[in-house]
Parts: structure tokens; sequence; C-alpha cells
């Protein structure tokens, strides 16, 4: 597949993407306001560029404008993208349509939302080339097959005749990846590609997309709010933050003398202290908890004890019943044997036979904010609902304390009267976790680690009081590593949970 | 658009579209297709309400000696086969055909819009059950089966509605509790019942929001064939009994005149198409201002 004409000419040093004093304005209330302000970056051929900054700092649309595009609701105010010596903002929409897929390639952060469940990998990975009439359709199937191997997915031969939801969210992700190569692109945009898959999954499709571009010698912009992604992915880095460039340099300069007071805090989450936490009294004890699915024996004599103000993090592959685990505490699936007891008393098996008051005291944070958020409700209906319902706060009051929780987590007011489909990804994530703290409980149900999670709020949920927290995590030599950084978890308790977690494994 | 102020750090703006703005916002964007939608469905409205204001004779009135006149000044439609004023009649079976299609589609919605949330969140053996009984009721060829209960309970205007609208609940009964299920299976529902939330507020806050312009875009169009079918049915005389006026019934009346080249006959069939097409042009519109989930649009 040489005969796109871009690929011979493709050397190191030559500039490919010139970004100059771009503005992007999004409307809000009648008014423009703008939401990437007069950034300017450079690719060369071959490079990657890590672009940074906590959710809502203009990450996204600032990779959209590489391919000239602006969002629904978004302009470009200023400013020019030139790729390859053509300012694309002022190139017809055709010219940029040819371009798309083709030359510029865009790595979505939801593989599983970006793919048509109706068609099979195959046909969507080629569907492309075929597009543009670069090759017979066979050619471009041995080559779709090249690119799965090399994006290491299980069985590349077959592996394009599975339709996407018989394949992982990490072997999707990289199906897409291989799409996104399909044309031999000279630039990608990756946008936070890995950060809805969890952990594990997560090193392991860095690892294939690093060696992809580099291969292919393809330039890349790269967007995430994970520090640890970009260190690894990109050889310079740049800072946003509310659009703006807060520094930018080599990622070997970024890391180890940043400039910027603002880059020294994102920094600065990676290395907090663990704290000493004197013994505290049980809150939640599990003892020989049983649980079925139908006939099927899913948990088997499971029992965790979680002190006040401490973590339990239960670690399992996936299919070990991490998730029955914890729908099991929070009475969604009743045991068949066994007791959950918090602060001492036994909680009834289905949640509808618990009070009120013991609902309150355990909030379960999902992975998912987008399917747990009802996408006709308001940030101030999501957030106020359970400051109404189990508080009894109303009117100003409840208004005054859902903008504190937005606050704690990071979020302006403004985004008060936000649908969910208005915030990204991260800001969802915050929401959902402003949420589970405005019942103001006990503890906290977490379905395994949000990687979405930005470091800051992770910070925020873990640093709040004596609360205690059940999170499940993949079993995974990187995971006891992430573990052992997370404050308040104690070894003893971590080991505890795993073997808990074990024994439901050895059923 | 309110802007209060406490002390910082804590500072509240509240804005927030009002349903007028929002209809406001939503007009701006309205096509000609729309508007002309909109005027049509009006003057119908208008019609069905003001009919005896702006009839010029009465509905059942004989003021001519001669069936079938031309038209002239003082029947500006002519006459139909007993010497009633066509104009008149007409503006009457606006109300009629119209009123009566529209309460029909009300009660047809109260019906299986309720049950088909109502199943999708019940046990599976109410499920199959209500789903068994619409799936029944929908296997019999929906004309013929109206056709046979008229006979039998008699064509009176109580029984009509009644009639079909059972027939038509089926309909939304399957897009209710299809819909409903997809968004029952969601996470934020089970948020809702991990928070202790009852069977009420699951339904009218979680549920239906979501499936509300679902429903709406299903009313224009149950609307169009439940309108249909009452004129379709008045055609075949089994409808809407005379002397009340009905569109169906004046086109079956005066139907052989079209073979003569006089327009008359066409007129209340006129009517029917115009209503129709409307009532779809603005659903179409309906259904793409209500498709976003934006505040700020």
């Amino acid at each position: 597949m040489t005969n796109n004409p871009a690929a011979d000419g493709r050397r190191s040093g030559e500039t490919l993407l010139d970004i100059r004093n771009l503005t992007i304005e999004a409307e809000r209330d009648g008014a423009w306001q703008p939401i990437v302000r007069d950034i300017s970056l450079t690719l060369k051929r071959g490079e990657v560029l890590g672009i940074i900054g906590e959710s809502g700092a203009g990450k996204s649309t600032l990779g959209l404008s590489a391919l000239g595009f602006a969002r629904a609701g978004c302009r470009f105010s200023a400013g020019s993208v030139v790729f390859d010596g053509r300012d694309l903002l002022k190139e017809s929409e055709e010219y940029r349509r040819q371009l798309r897929g083709n030359r510029i390639a865009y790595v979505a952060q939801s593989a599983a939302a970006s793919f048509n469940p109706a068609h099979r990998l195959i046909d969507q990975t080629i569907e492309c080339a075929m597009r543009e009439g670069l090759t017979s359709r066979a050619a471009a199937i041995g080559n779709a097959k090249d690119l799965y191997a090399q994006m290491q997915l299980p069985d590349p031969d077959s592996i394009g005749a599975r339709f996407p939801h018989q394949v992982s969210g990490g072997q999707l992700q990289r199906a897409m990846t291989a799409m996104a190569m399909t044309c031999r692109p000279d630039l990608i945009v990756f946008d936070e590609p890995t950060t809805a898959l969890d952990v594990t999954t997560q090193v392991e499709v860095l690892a294939s997309i690093r060696r992809i571009v580099e291969e292919h010698h393809t330039a890349a912009l790269y967007i995430t709010h994970d520090l640890a992604v970009v260190a690894q992915m990109a050889h310079r880095i740049m800072v946003l933050r509310h659009g703006e460039l807060v520094e930018e340099a080599d990622t070997q300069t970024m890391l180890s003398a940043p400039r910027q007071p603002y880059t020294r805090s994102l920094w600065a989450v990676r290395t907090m202290e663990k704290q000493a936490e004197p013994p505290a009294a049980p809150m939640l004890e599990i003892s020989g908890i049983e649980a079925h699915y139908g006939t099927f024996k899913v948990l088997d004599d499971i029992s965790v004890t979680l002190p006040a103000g401490r973590t339990v993090a239960v670690v399992g592959e996936s299919g070990s019943g991490k998730s029955t685990l914890a729908r099991v505490i929070a009475g969604l699936l009743p045991q068949t044997a066994g007791s959950v007891s918090l602060n001492g008393t036994a909680l009834a098996p289905s949640l509808k036979q618990r009070s009120r008051d013991q609902l309150r005291r355990i909030q379960m944070i999902y992975q998912s904010a987008d399917t747990s958020l009802n996408p006709r409700q308001t940030v101030l209906d999501l957030v106020g609902r359970p400051l109404a319902f189990h508080l009894g706060l109303r009117g100003r009051a409840r208004d005054l304390r859902v903008a504190e929780l937005l606050d704690m987590v990071e979020l302006s007011d403004r985004h008060i009267v936000s649908f969910p489909s208005e915030l990204s990804g991260g800001q969802k994530q915050r929401v959902s976790i402003a949420r589970a703290i405005a019942a103001d409980p006990d503890g906290f149900i977490c379905d395994e680690i949000p990687s979405a999670l930005d470091q800051l709020v992770q910070e925020q949920i873990l640093k709040r009081g004596p609360t205690a927290s059940v999170m499940s995590a993949p079993d995974h030599p990187y995971t006891l590593q992430l573990l052992s950084a997370v404050p308040q978890m104690d070894a003893g308790w971590l080991d505890a949970a795993i073997a808990g977690s074990r024994a439901a494994n050895g059923r | 658009m309110q802007t209060s102020q406490t002390s910082p750090p804590v500072r509240i703006v509240r804005y927030r579209r009002s349903r007028m703005e929002w209809l406001r916002a939503g007009l701006r964007k309205a096509s000609w297709t729309t508007w002309l939608g909109l005027a049509v469905i009006l003057l119908h409205a208008a019609l069905a309400i003001f009919a005896p204001l702006l009839a010029p004779y009465g509905e059942a009135d004989v003021v001519s000696n001669e069936p079938f006149s031309a038209w002239s000044l003082a029947f500006p439609l002519g006459t139909d086969q007993l010497g009633r004023d066509v104009l008149s009649r007409l503006i009457y079976g606006a109300r009629n055909s119209v009123g009566i299609a529209f309460v029909t589609t009300a009660i047809a919605f109260l019906l299986g819009g309720t049950l088909g949330i109502l199943s999708a969140i019940s046990p599976a053996w109410l499920d199959h059950l209500l789903s068994g009984l619409a799936d029944t009721l929908m296997a019999i060829p929906q004309l013929i089966f109206a056709l046979i209960l008229l006979a039998l309970f008699g064509s009176s205007i109580p029984s009509i509605i009644l009639i079909i609208a059972v027939l038509n609940a089926t309909q939304i009964f399957r897009l209710a509790r299809s819909s409903a299920r997809n968004v029952a299976a969601m996470e934020f529902i089970e948020v809702a019942s991990l928070r202790g939330e009852g069977t009420a507020w699951v339904i009218v806050r979680e549920i239906l929001p979501n499936i509300l312009p679902m429903l709406i875009a299903e009313f224009g169009l149950r609307f169009c064939f439940v309108f249909l079918t009452i004129s379709a049915l008045s055609f075949l005389g089994l409808g809407i009994q005379p002397p009340s006026a009905d569109w169906g019934t004046m086109v079956r009346e005066s139907a052989t005149f079209i073979s003569y080249g006089d327009i008359t006959p066409l007129l209340p069939a006129a009517a029917i198409a115009l209503l129709t097409i409307s009532i779809n042009f603005v659903v179409d519109w309906f259904l793409d201002i209500a498709s976003g989930l934006r505040n700020d649009q």
C-alpha cells in the first residue's frame, strides 16, 4: 500500500501541521465565547505531540480543528490551520472531506459508540480505503489483517468477521486504531483513546498504539488528561487550561522541570502521600456471602471487612464476580446466604426492604457516567435530587448545596443548568461523583476504578472525610502497583480483599 | 435569565429557557412547511371551534329547493342532494371529523401509553399478558374489526370513539413499551431505585421525559390514521350518522359528480388530505427541535 502519494514524501523534519493563533468560539446564552484562545502549534512528520489538560480545557476542540472541523455550536473565529501547505479553514468542505480518513485520521474516545453495530469489523476497517478507490477489496482486507496483527489483536485473520459487540472494549479500541491506519494517514488525532478502558487494558492498548505509530512514522496529536499516558506516548507536551496554553516543552523537560505552577500541581498529584489512619470500627462487614444468577453460583463464601475511613480493593479477573459483589452490597442482587451489615446492623438482602437511611449511607459510583446520568435531567436535577430526597433540602438551600458540591469536584456553577450531553466525559464523571457525595454517605462502592477520572478528582473523593470505599479492579500486576498508591489503602486490607476475590474465582 | 449573588465562593447563576423561550427559539428554526402546517392546523381548529359563528347556514338545514345547485352567491359551494348548503356542512364537518378524531387519539394515548410503560417495568407475567392482548387485537385487520364491532354495538359517536381508540391503543402500547424498556435498562433507573424512589417517580421523572418526544411524534401520525379511519367508516356508512355533517360522508354522497367534472366532492377530500400533510410537517419540525438535549440552542 504505497500508492498513497504522501507516503513517498514522508520524512522527518518537515512541518506537517501548523496551527497559528487559532481561536475557536462556542455559543452560550446567545453570545459567542472563546473556548480555545490564541493557540499555536507545529507538528513535524513522525512527531507525537501530547495535549494534556483537565476536562473542559478545550483539548478535544483543538484536536478536531486539526481536521478543519468545528463541532455544532462552535466556530473558528481567528487563526489558521495549515496542513501540508494549505490552510484548511480557507479550503472547501469538499477538500477537507477528502483529507479526512485518508490523510488525517481521528480515533475517538469511545470505540463502542464509533463503530456501527450492524456491520462486521473488517467492512468498517476497509471502508475508507474502498471509498477513496485506493485499492482492491482483497488487498484492503490483506492490509487490514496485517494491521490487526500489528495491533496485537488475537486471531488477526478471522477477528474481522466479528461484529463490534463480539469483541472486548480494548480490542475494539485497537480495531479502531487499525481502521485509522488503513489509508496510511500522515496525521492521526487520538482523542483520549484509552480513557474509557480499565487500567490494565489501557496499558496494552497504549503499547500497541505507540508501536504502530513509530513503525509507520505517523505524526500524531495525542489528547489526554492522564500524565502517565502522555509521558509514555509523546515527544513533546502542551499543557492547556481554560482554552489557553499554559506551557509547552519536550517530554523530558516537562517532566523534570515544569515551569508553571499549574503544571506542577498536575504533577504533584502523582506523588500524593499516604496518611496513616488509626484503626477504626468496621463500617461494613460482609460475611459468608453466596449469590446466584439463576442456578449459577457467582459468589461462594465471600467475607470482607471494611473499617470506616479505609478503602478496600476487590481485585479479580473479569468474570470473577467483582461487580456481583458490589451489586450484593448495594442490594440489587439479594444474596442466597451470608449477611451484609452496616455499622453493626444487618442489612436486608433486597434494597426494597432497606430503609431510606440505609440506602443513603452506601452510594454507588458507576464506571460509565454516560449511562448512569439521565440525559433528560439537568445537573441541578441530577445532583439536587439526592439532597431533596435524603436530606430534605429545598429551594435555595438545595441550589447552594449543589453549587458547593460542583465546586468540590471542580466544576463551574454555570454547569448547573447543563444537560449531560453538553458536558465532556470527565465532567460527566464529576457530576456522578458529586451526586454520590450529595447523599452524604458513609461509604462508596466504585465498580471498576474509573480511569476516566482525572487525577484531581480522584484525590478529591479519596480525601473526603471518614468515608470508606469498595473498589473493584482487574487482577493484574499494574493494578496492585496503582492501588498501593491510593491513600488510605492499607496493605493488609488489600491482601484480604484479593484473597476474598480469589476465593470467588475458585468456586 | 436571573443572576443572584451571595458571598463568594458560592455563587449561583440560574438561567434556564422557559417553555415559551424554547418554543420561540424552535419557531425561529422552522421552515416554511412548518409554518404552512401550523397555519392549516390552526385554521381547522378555528373552524371546528367557531363553526356556528362561521357557517352561513345550520348544519342540517334544508335551505334550497334545488338539490345539487351550482356555486352561487347565496350558496358559495352549491347545495347537496337534499338542498343543504355545502359550505356550512364543510365547516360543521371540521367540528365532527377533527374533534372526534382528536378525542379518540387522546384516549388511545392515555390507554396505550400508560399500559405500555407499566408493562415495560412490570413482572414478566403481566408484561406477557398485556403484550399478548395487544398482539391479538393487532392480528385482526383494523377496519374490518371496527366494522364488526360497530355493527354489534351500533354506530353512535361514543362507541365509534371507544372502538377506534382501543384499536389504535395497541400500536401506541407497542411503541411505549419497547421504548420504555430500552430506557428502563439504563443504569440511571438503577440509580433511582438505589435511592429508594417509588414507581411513580421512576415512570414520570426518569422514563417519561426520555420517550415523550417519540410519543408526541406518534401522536401526530396516529391522529392522521384515526382521522382517516373515521372518514373511511363514514364513507362506508358506519361512521358518523346523518344528519351530522362529516367529510367522509360528504365525499360519499357527492362522489358520483366527479365524473361530471364538478370539483365539489373533492373539497372535503382535500380538507382531509391537507390536514394530514400539515400534521406531518409539524411533527417533523417538533422531532427536530425536541431531539437535541441542549439548553443553549
